[in-house]
């Protein structure tokens, strides 16, 4: 079991790290936090994942952090990008 | 017993990484910046939702159980509160107020 709970943790980091190409592709800066907010949710999972499997529970509480500063990223990215709009426009 | 749950367990965090690999292809491969963040909340609420539904099935006590089903509920909190406000700046015309 803890095998495949740690196969699956690797194939979800490889999965949403493939998806970092759109950061590098964008077209839009909203693109970008996407691929963010994916690698966020990914890395949600892949902790909680290696945390079953290697049996390490602090692990989850490392998981709930990211999910708190996961959306704090992007909350501060749409605040940040409504001022420099408002200035620009 | 064991045996079905650890099934269970397999069956349920595999489809959950497959709604990982679906987001991601999602992401890179859809056309506009909407139809991408239709693609991540999929990969956020329903792949996240199944890997936790898998591992609760493993988890010893009930605390450790709350904790993973806390984890689930704060990123679908977060994930529908950003998603709105990223959809809100991705939209065309109204980027912002």
């Amino acid at each position: 079991m803890a095998d495949f709970l740690l196969a699956a943790a690797g194939f979800v980091l490889a999965t949403v790290a493939l998806g970092l190409v759109r950061i590098l592709r964008g077209p839009s800066e909203a693109d970008r936090i996407m691929a963010a907010q994916l690698l966020g949710s990914g890395g949600i999972a892949a902790l909680l994942l290696l945390a079953e499997a290697m049996s390490v529970p602090a692990a989850v509480d490392v998981a709930l952090t990211l999910a708190l500063l996961a959306a704090f990223v992007s909350v501060a990215f749409v605040k940040g990008f409504a001022r420099s709009g408002a200035d620009g426009a | 017993m064991s045996f079905a749950l650890d099934a269970l367990t397999i069956l349920a965090v595999s489809t959950g990484a497959f709604f990982f690999l679906a987001g991601t292809v999602g992401l890179l491969r859809f056309p506009d910046a909407l139809s991408r963040l239709h693609a991540l909340t999929k990969a956020d609420n329903l792949g996240l939702g199944l890997v936790v539904l898998g591992l609760l099935l493993q988890a010893e006590g009930s605390f450790a159980a709350l904790k993973l089903i806390g984890v689930w509920l704060l990123t679908l909190l977060a994930g529908a509160t950003v998603t709105q406000l990223i959809a809100r700046t991705a939209r065309p015309g109204g980027t912002h107020e």
